[in-house]
């Protein structure tokens, strides 16, 4: 056999060497998670963390200090050695509590940054579970926690950063009737949140507290931020005093969004709150930053009004005095996930397991998929044609073209999650473009991919 | 008739009212005139209805309220700053405004 040269040897040596030491570095990193997470456990169990507790936890008025400790100075050195924040700034962070509500993609990045940046005690709400789809933008999460609440999750990663830093966390849906304690008990109230009922929610309740709020939201390319109920300014009520119609609000989930977007949006949330706490530009104008990702100027800052006089949450005569039920006032759902649409009933649509009969049959039909064309994009079912719902009406010639004089022929459609479809249908039936059947298939592309064919991808 | 150069721009997602387009550079009439009533010059509730009448896509009704403004959610920025700082509706739209249309944004 002939024998290897000795710089193979080397070679192979030193790769098996970095190898070696690349999951030398894994095993520790993973050792210190399971170590922190276990004792956080044992944690809850002793304290029995239920929501009273929690509560109580986050009242305590937390021990505050008149100077830093050496591991601290250490840490914080970068800050301290800053002209306009120093020794001073980093003790006002240390002495102050921030809430973030919702530990998403404007939570995920704001956290870390508060965290690490050395504010006392930080509160992070949130009912969701991590979700493999909430990784591009929540980087705050990881892959092994799949499932696990995102508060504790959010925590669990200051936790790791900084253990300096007191993170509470809620694992709570913030609604009119937990909000206010959990409101007061915190200096700066941070809006990561993802829809307009708990915005308004968090709006009022920061004004019956008097607490700052730094609301920051995303959407697609774009971003807003705006600090509310500070040094004068407006609340959200003196901006947009009537929630939005529910048909023109979009959520992350079927708008999409560049992950980068909200965490540019988060980082600045965490900014302006951490000059809040420090008492940095305390004389700016109330103002809005607008963040579109594509345009040419990324970023532009315009001159808000004042807090209105006739405002009925913050105004000097409010009519609104308590909490109201959110969720009827913006006729919408306090999360951002979308709800089923029954705009035809049951009998008149088809199940996806009827859908798959009539395709193993080969019963001929027309298979109109209504989703965006960036959508059929990722996916589809063979032969389907694509006609986004917003183009139906100007093409539906295009439908009766395909029929190509088959007058009869049955037209079935489908979207991701059958909403779009009904309206679809509707409008094929009004119409009157085939004399055949026009069905819509209930639960759409997501359920196909659920019921009949694991294979199909879901987005 | 004498005109008035504006810009017109869109964001949060106003755009896509208005066939994808961010930016529109318009000329409109430097004055108005309602029903049995005098020319006057052309203010932000003539420039709303134009805008709807003139350039609105499809569904107006997500861009016009009920009461000749904007719907709900929507912001209008003149020259970089809230329009509530300059008169709303009755605001005088000046040549070369800038006048940004805002969709609030839920989502993050
Ligand atoms: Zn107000």
């Amino acid at each position: 056999m002939e024998s290897p040269s000795i710089e193979t040897l080397t070679a192979r040596l030193s790769q098996l060497e970095q190898q070696n030491e690349a999951l030398r570095q894994e095993v520790a990193a993973l050792r210190l998670e399971q170590k922190t997470y276990s004792q956080h456990k044992v944690d809850s169990n002793a304290n029995g963390l239920d929501h009273a507790t929690l509560l109580s936890e986050a009242e305590t008025p937390f021990e505050k200090v008149t100077k830093l400790t050496n591991p601290e100075i250490a840490r914080y050195g970068r800050q301290l050695i800053l002209p306009g924040f120093g020794i001073q700034g980093q003790l006002d962070l240390r002495n102050c509590s921030m809430l973030i509500v919702g530990a998403g993609g404007l939570g995920a990045p704001c956290a870390l940054y508060l965290g690490a940046a050395g504010v006392g005690r930080l509160g992070i709400v949130d009912h969701d579970t991590v979700d493999i789809s909430n990784l591009h933008r929540q980087v705050i999460h990881n892959e092994a926690r799949q499932g696990m609440s995102k508060a504790e999750s959010a925590a669990l990663s200051v936790r790791l950063i900084n253990p300096h830093c007191k993170v509470v966390a809620h694992d709570l849906v913030l609604d009119s009737s937990n909000a206010q304690p959990i409101i007061n008990s915190y200096d700066i109230i941070i809006d990561a949140t993802d829809n307009a009922a708990t915005r308004y929610l968090l709006n009022d309740a920061c004004i019956l507290g008097g607490k700052p709020l730094v609301s920051g939201s995303a959407l697609r390319f774009d971003g807003q931020l705006t600090i509310y109920n500070y040094r004068g300014g407006p609340c959200y009520r003196c901006l947009f005093p009537t929630p939005p119609p529910a048909e023109t609000v979009t959520n992350c989930s079927d708008g999409g969004v560049m992950g980068v977007v909200p965490g540019v949006i988060g980082c600045l949330q965490a900014l302006e709150a951490i000059k809040i706490a420090a008492k940095i530009n305390e004389s700016d104008v109330p103002t809005m930053t607008i963040f579109s990702a594509n345009a040419s100027t990324m970023f532009r800052t315009i001159k808000l009004r004042k807090r209105k006089p006739d405002c009925i949450m913050c105004g000097d005569a409010p009519t609104i005095t308590k909490l109201i039920d959110y969720v009827r006032f913006c006729g919408a759902s306090a999360t951002d996930k979308t709800p089923d649409l029954f705009l035809i009933p049951m009998k008149e649509r088809m199940t996806v397991e009827e859908y798959k009969h009539i395709k193993d049959e080969n019963a001929p039909h027309l298979l109109l998929d209504v989703r965006e064309k960036v959508q059929f994009d990722i996916c589809s079912l063979p032969s389907s044609l694509n006609i986004p719902l917003k183009d139906l009406s100007k093409q539906i010639d295009q439908v009766k073209d395909q029929l190509r004089g088959q007058s009869q022929l049955p037209i079935y459609v489908v979207c991701r999650r059958g909403n779009d479809s009904q309206p679809a249908a509707r409008l094929l039936q009004e119409q009157g473009v085939t004399t055949g059947e026009i069905r819509d298939i209930v639960g759409g592309l997501d359920r196909w991919a659920d019921k009949i064919d694991p294979e199909f991808p879901k987005y | 008739m004498a005109t008035l150069n504006i810009n017109l721009q869109f964001s949060g997602g106003m755009e896509l009212l208005f066939d994808n387009q961010k930016s529109i550079n318009v000329q409109i009439p430097s004055t108005f005139s309602d029903k049995a009533v005098e020319k006057h010059a052309t203010n932000m509730r003539d420039l709303i209805a134009w805008t709807a009448e003139n350039l609105v896509q499809e569904r107006p009704e997500l861009f016009l309220g009920n009461d000749g403004s904007v719907r709900s959610g929507i912001l209008v920025l003149v020259n970089d700053a809230d329009w509530e700082l300059e008169g709303e509706l009755e605001y005088e739209v000046q040549d070369g405004d800038e006048i940004v249309f805002i969709s609030t944004l839920h989502g993050g």
